[in-house]
């Protein structure tokens, strides 16, 4: 990733938010849990810390654009839960621009809780587990994309 | 002038460590992903595989490595303790960093070729406990506890030929360590006994409109604005009602930060500084080992006119617990 390019703090504006409400949640359920599996496929996730999250109710909450995906993991695959049940084992809730910097490893994710930019409610430990099973992943470097060089 | 001190960076995984040799650490440290070591925290730290792999990139690079091994032993269970030492020397690191009395004394027998560090944990804060260490366990370095002034650490290093380790900057705690029960009194396990001081399972986070509660083991630790910045879920950072007064009775959440103090550290001839922080993200080792790095080398190129750049202190105060930072200890005028 181009280390000049950072992505700066913000904020989406309201409306945002109550549009995105209105939306069918699906669609982010579907990427964020095709994601997951891509890193699964690539053997990215370690099987010790995997096995820790079998069964467990997850949900992403991205507060600025209004979107929402709930997700599981059982029998190897992550699945999108699309009518959650109940509530869920573990949830996260910040806005686009937190989600994008920690994906992004340009924050780290206590620096955020402490700032009050992440909330994660639910179970602590399985927050913990899932905090850092991404923090130990070795993402594989991204070709650069001509877009980004500056 | 004395030589530029050792940067020493956490790293809680491989990429982590990877941080903190691409970004200027001179050492690493480390643990198993067991109680051994006190951030035994779910999902953090190394497996012998990660290890081996983490000690060869840094060893390549020309860093060192060091590994914690700086929980007490349990009842019945030293062989633990022990075998977590034999692969530390079966792995190659540079140290290994001890608290235990009866482990020092096992790893000089077993391993007298070893170098070993003492631990914060150990609690040396004089020279004579130091000096002693030196003499029945030939420990090479000792990290000092976040209790002593500069005088008192300049004090320790000019009667000692054991190296002196201090810290630099992260979260800040009471610092009785390696003699801290606040945790155990909470939940009955603490850094000494599982090596996690407020182990995860017993902390909740609980968010309702306006404020958010934190709870250790059902026990109401703090509670937070809107817009006040959050730390650790631990009973020395709670806010406490005493004598009618609900405020930080222990300490404040809040990270140390020498960065004003480099070239008085130094001077007095400490030989690495220390940067808290194993369970933070690959992140946060990457923004703080860049930061000290430019400091040090900074202080390193002329002392006379070292100034602590507002873009270093801007990105430390970032990434501080509470969002707030302190020269701790070591500029306090009562000791």
């Amino acid at each position: 990733m181009n280390g000049n390019f950072t992505i700066p703090k913000f904020k989406l504006p309201d409306f945002v938010a109550s549009l995105g409400h209105k939306l069918p949640q699906w669609p982010h359920a579907l990427v964020l849990v095709g994601a997951l599996n891509a890193a699964l496929k690539m053997k990215l996730l370690p099987e010790s810390e995997l096995a820790m999250l079998e069964d467990k109710l997850f949900r992403v909450r991205v507060l600025d654009t209004g979107g929402e995906a709930s997700y599981t993991y059982r029998s190897g695959l992550f699945r999108p839960v699309f009518r959650p049940e109940r509530e869920p084992d573990l949830a996260f809730a910040a806005n686009l621009s937190a989600f994008l910097q920690l994906l992004a490893r340009q924050e780290d994710p206590d620096t955020l809780f402490f700032n009050r930019e992440l909330e994660i409610t639910g179970d602590t430990e399985l927050g913990l587990i899932v905090k850092n099973m991404l923090d130990a992943v070795e993402w594989p470097k991204l070709p650069r994309l001509p877009l980004a060089s500056s | 002038m004395s030589s530029l001190p050792d940067l020493v960076c956490p790293a809680g995984s491989l990429p982590a460590l990877k941080a903190a040799v691409d970004n200027g650490a001179d050492t690493v440290y480390l643990g198993y992903k067991n109680d051994t070591n006190a951030r035994n925290f779910a999902g953090l730290n190394f497996d012998a595989k990660t290890m081996a792999e983490g000690i060869r990139y840094a060893h390549a690079k020309g860093r060192e490595v060091l590994m914690a091994i700086n929980t007490f032993p349990q009842a019945g269970r030293t062989a633990d303790w022990h075998a977590a030492v034999d692969g530390a020397v079966d792995q190659g690191v540079d140290a290994i960093i001890l608290a235990d009395i009866g482990l020092l004394d096992y790893a000089t027998r077993k391993h007298p070729q070893q170098r070993l560090h003492l631990s914060v944990q150990g609690s040396a804060t004089s020279y004579e406990a130091i000096n002693f260490c030196q003499r029945e366990f030939g420990i090479r370095r000792a990290v000092l506890p976040r209790v002593l002034t500069l005088a008192q650490v300049e004090h320790v290093i000019k009667n000692t030929t054991v190296e002196i380790e201090v810290f630099g900057f992260g979260s800040l705690c009471v610092m009785n360590e390696g003699r801290c029960w606040l945790s155990s009194y909470a939940c009955g396990e603490s850094p000494n006994t599982v090596g996690a001081c407020s182990p995860a399972k017993y902390v909740k986070w609980d968010k309702k409109p306006g404020t958010m509660e934190t709870r250790l083991n059902g026990i109401l630790i703090d509670r937070f604005g809107d817009d006040e910045p959050a730390g650790y879920p631990t009973l020395c950072k709670g806010r406490f009602e005493v004598q009618g007064e609900t405020y930080y009775a222990l300490e404040e959440p809040t990270s140390l930060n020498v960065l004003e103090l480099l070239p008085d550290i130094i001077k007095i001839g400490v030989r690495a500084i220390k940067v808290e922080g194993r369970q933070r993200s690959p992140t946060y080792v990457a923004q703080v080992t860049r930061t000290l790095r430019a400091a040090l080398d900074a202080a390193r190129d002329s002392a006379e006119r070292f100034h602590v750049k507002p873009a270093w202190q801007a990105e430390l105060a970032k990434v501080s617990e509470g969002s707030q930072a302190t020269l701790g200890a070591y500029n306090r005028p009562w000791r």
